[in-house]
Order: C-alpha cells, then structure tokens, then sequence
C-alpha cells in the first residue's frame, strides 16, 4: 500500500517553515511525521498528514509550491535491529532507497519507517516479499 | 485592416519624395527656430541648404536624451508658447526628466499614427479599447487614448493598477482589446487563472504592448494565458510617444510610420551608418514634428530595419523587436549580456514562470550573475537531486544563450516584484567607484 507524502518547496529564508506549519496549524490539520532536506539554497519540507489534498490546497492558497507524491511505510519493532531488517531486504535486492525517515508510535512498541525508493512498486513488492508489513494509509494515520 | 492605406502603402520612390520634402522642411525649421540646432549646424559648418538628397541626413548631428535635458524644461521647442497645447515627459529614471511640448497638429499626427498602430490590432468602430497604460505625464495613456478616439473605437481610460478592478471591467465591459506593457499583460493572466475565470468566455482579441523590451517567447505566453493576438508597439516620448512603429497581425516585425518618423540603424560605437538587416542603434527623425523638430535622436534600442514588402500589403520599413538598449546592456567579465537574452533561455523550459531577476554583483575581482526563478509545480520535486538537476538544467539553458555560467536560485512563487508599468529585471549591486 502506497502513503501520500506532501513537499513543500522552502527558501532559506528566516519564517518559511513557520509560516508552512502555521497553515496547516490554521486548517487543523494534524501533522503525523516531518522530515527536511536542507542544502545550501532551500528545503524541501516532506510532511504525512491525514489529509494530503486538503494540505496541498491551503498551502498552493499560501503560495507555496507542493508536491503530493507517494512513498511505502513500514512498521519495525522499536528495538535495536530493527530498521537494519528492513534495510537488510532493501540492500539483498539492489533497491536504491532516496530518502528515509521514521517516528515512533505512542501506543505501541513499534516505529514507522518512511521509505522513498526510486520505483515504489519495486520497493513494495520487495519488502512483502521480504515478509515485511507494509502500512495502508488507514493504518499510519489510526496510529 | 489598414488605417491610411495611401500612407501606409505608397510605392518606395513616393515615399522618397514625401521624406525628402519633408526633412528638408523641418531641418530649416530646426535652424531657425531651436538655438541648439542653429548652435549644433554652425559648429559643423552646415546650412540647411546643405541637405539635397535623403543620404545626406547623414551629415547631421545627433541629438542625444543629455542634449534634450541640458535643454530642460522648454529648450527643444521649435513654437511660441501660445502654440504649445499639451505636455509630456520621459520617466526621468536616469535623471531629470525629457520633456516634449506638442502643437494642435502634433497630437492630430499622434492620433493619427496611433489610430494606424489600433487599425492593425484589428481596433473598429464598434471594439472596447481597456487602456492599461497609465494617465498622466507618461506618454502611454494619452497615446493610446488619441488612437482610440480617432479609430472611433470606444476607449476605457483605466490606466494603470488596480488588478481586480482591471479584471472586473474586462469581464463587465466585454473588452476586445488591451493595451499595456507585456509583463502586466502576463500578471493579469494570472491573476485572471487563479480567479478561475474563464478566459474563452471573455471578449478579449488582441492587446498592444509595449513601453518595455519583451520577446516572442513572452509573446507566445500571453497569447496562450490570454487567448488573444499579442501586437507590439514602439514608440518614445522624444519622438512623440507610442506610435513610432507597431506591429500588423503577420507578427513580423514593427512597422515604422516613416512619413512621419525617419529611421537609420547606427553602430553605436563608430557612430556609421548600417546598411538594411544590419543590427545597430536606432536613430529618428521626426519628419513632421511642429512643437519640437528632433533631428537623428539617439534611441539607445538595438534592433535591424526590413525592406521587403510585408504580407499585409503596407511598404512601410520594418524594424526587428528590440533585442536590447544600449544602456541596459550588461557586460558580465566583459561579455556584452542582454536581459531578454536570459528571458529567452527561461521561456524554453516547460512550466517556467515567466518572472525572473537578475542579480550582478562583483564579490572580488569577478562578476556574478545570479538568476533567481520561481519554483513551480513543474519545476518541483520532492527529491534534492530532482530539484538540482532543474537548477542545472536552467543554468544550462541560460549559458548556451549567453556564453557565461550563471547562478541559478530558485525562489518561492510570487516572491519576485510584480509590476504594473516596465518591470525591474535587473539588479546591480556592483559598486564601480
């Protein structure tokens, strides 16, 4: 099952990632994990909400430039070793992987682990057949 | 449709003899009544008597905008005051402003070329003219509002600014056609995009603008967001203001009203005249002008003068859009760098905003040119090297059309300057002192 990631094109500019979360703050919307790449010129702010379209609309409202793209969550034990499982399925079958990031779950003792790889229905496949759990979207945003 | 087919279609030896008449008459009418001309041609040891054939303009001096300010405010007048009725002056950016004084009969050859410049936008009798320029000492406004009057087109003397009422009247008014400069056509695109309006339901056919450079890239955007025929027109308040040259539908080239204005190509630096297709300096003569004769007036926009006969049947020259001014032109660790050069590069690549700046400075001994772009959807990603390899592709684009490695910045949408008159694509923070 394939996740909605929101991006946010942000300038290196002081106030840019406080006035993105500022309107998601003012739309209600819960922000479920967060990660950014920064390089020297900008950022890119990568978000999973509960609802991606509705974030999406409010932040073109605001003038940001978003990007809605999928990417494959996975749920590890929140123990050592746990994310080297999956990296482990992910390196035995040559997946490249762009970018990962995780959060840990409040209510249980596992973690979800965000995971771009370059074709997703690839990365997919893999790890199922890796007997990894792929998480459906119902799933991370009932966490 | 051709406004004054017996002016804008008469045979080259016909025209001949009407400029030559005609410079004749106003070279004598520059000596005797403007002292900086009589001061200018005693220098040189010239009567105007001296001029026997169209070539030997070139005997003249040039007149230059330091000449006209020197002269400011009421220098250049060739009149009495009682004849002058109305006023105009240049924007005055780089100084104290020009001022140009007209007769009765300069704004009724105004009105007239003005009404050629709306005939060939295809302006009737029955067509909604929404003038955009602004009203004032600028020549813009009055310009177009003379044309529209004479074509007996109905004018809308909006002027300048206020978006969402511009768009309002646009829509309540069913306007045919609009005139103001190509970036705030660009800016009411898409203002009238985000609005969601509807564009094939509007009225609008074509648009006429000018009073800033612009290229055929832009030309091909506004005609697309707009739905229309974009037609440029040139014109400078020196000579008389817009209505110099405008283009037919057959997009190829400005058409210059040389029964009125005289055109020459220079070369800038050796100041020698160029042959046809040569790209040089402009230079004109007002042929009829009675408030203030100009004699060979230094333009500073670079562009190339067309012979063939166009498509539209007129036999008036034409000129080349202008490609650069010779004041704007940037030397970039000494390579000559035009703004519509990178304007250019940038409206190759799908899904660029056609807003940009640029950036000089000099932080050692090198200069730097920055270009900063805005983000959009298309240029986005949510992957770095997505959004890098972009950058590096704009950087590549941009030094195949210019010859020198560029900065690329991209920056958030809407964050550059939007303009409602010329708009400010360059900025120079070198400091030459």
């Amino acid at each position: 099952m394939k996740l909605k990631q929101i991006s946010i094109f942000l300038e290196n500019k002081k106030g840019r990632l406080k006035k993105a979360i500022n309107v998601l703050s003012q739309a209600d919307i819960n922000i479920r994990a967060l990660s950014i790449a920064d390089t020297s010129e900008f950022g890119i702010l990568r978000l999973i909400v509960p609802q991606p379209e509705e974030a999406q609309k409010v932040l073109e409202e605001n003038h940001f430039v978003v990007k809605v793209n999928e990417v494959i969550a996975v749920e590890v034990p929140d123990k050592p070793g746990g994310l080297d499982g999956i990296l482990g399925v992910l390196h035995d079958s040559d997946t490249n992987v762009e970018y990962i990031y995780a959060f840990v779950e409040k209510n249980s003792d596992n973690a979800v682990v965000v995971i771009r790889t370059e074709d997703i229905d690839e990365g997919i496949k893999v790890l199922e057949a890796g007997n990894i759990h792929v998480l459906t979207s119902e799933e991370v945003n009932l966490l | 449709m051709i406004w004054n087919k017996e002016a804008e279609c008469m045979s080259s030896e016909e025209k001949k003899e009407i400029q030559l008449n005609r410079l004749k008459e106003i070279v004598k009418r520059a000596y005797e009544n403007v002292p900086y001309y009589k001061k200018r041609f005693d220098e040189m040891n010239l009567k105007p008597e001296d001029i026997q054939k169209l070539e030997d303009i070139e005997k003249l001096p040039f007149t230059t905008k330091t000449d006209l300010r020197e002269a400011y405010p009421f220098g250049m007048f060739a009149v009495a005051d009682e004849e002058i009725i109305e006023v105009h002056t240049s924007s005055g950016t780089t100084g104290k402003p020009t001022v140009s004084g007209y007769t009765q009969k300069d704004i009724d050859i105004w009105s007239e070329v003005m009404a050629r410049a709306l005939s060939m936008a295809g302006a009737g009798k029955k067509d909604k003219i929404q003038n955009c320029y602004g009203y004032g000492l600028f020549t813009g406004g009055l310009g177009v509002h003379y044309g529209t009057q004479k074509v007996g087109a109905t004018v809308i003397p909006i002027s300048a600014g206020n978006t969402n009422r511009q768009i309002e009247i646009i829509q309540d008014f069913n306007t045919n056609i609009i005139t103001c400069t190509p970036s705030y056509a660009l800016y009411l695109a898409e203002v009238l995009e985000k609005q969601g309006v509807d564009i094939d339901k509007l009225g609008l056919k074509a648009g006429v603008f000018g009073a800033e450079m612009w290229t055929e890239e832009m030309r091909n955007e506004i005609e697309k967001r707009l739905g229309i025929d974009a037609l440029n027109i040139y014109g400078l308040t020196e000579i008389i203001g817009p209505g110099v040259a405008q283009e037919c539908m057959q997009k190829n080239g400005l058409h210059i009203f040389e029964d009125h204005f005289y055109p020459e190509i220079i070369d800038p630096k050796t100041q020698e005249t160029l042959g046809e297709g040569e790209k040089g300096e402009l230079v004109l003569t007002t042929l009829t002008r009675e408030g203030m004769p100009i004699i060979r007036f230094r333009t500073k926009d670079i562009t190339a003068l067309r012979r063939e006969v166009c498509d539209c049947g007129r036999t008036l020259v034409r000129m080349d859009r202008i490609t650069g001014r010779t004041d704007d032109m940037m030397k970039i660790r000494g390579v000559i760098v035009f703004p519509s050069q990178i304007e250019r590069a940038l409206l190759k690549i799908e899904g660029m905003e056609p807003q940009y700046q640029i950036i000089v400075t000099r932080p050692e001994y090198l200069d730097e040119l920055e270009v900063q772009v805005e983000a959009s959807p298309a240029l986005f990603s949510d992957e770095v090297k997505h959004v890098e390899e972009v950058k590096r592709m704009i950087e590549k684009q941009i030094h195949s059309e210019i010859g020198l490695r560029v900065n690329v910045t991209l920056v958030e949408p809407e964050s550059l300057p939007r303009s409602e008159g010329k708009a400010i694509r360059v900025i120079d923070k070198r400091n030459f002192e």
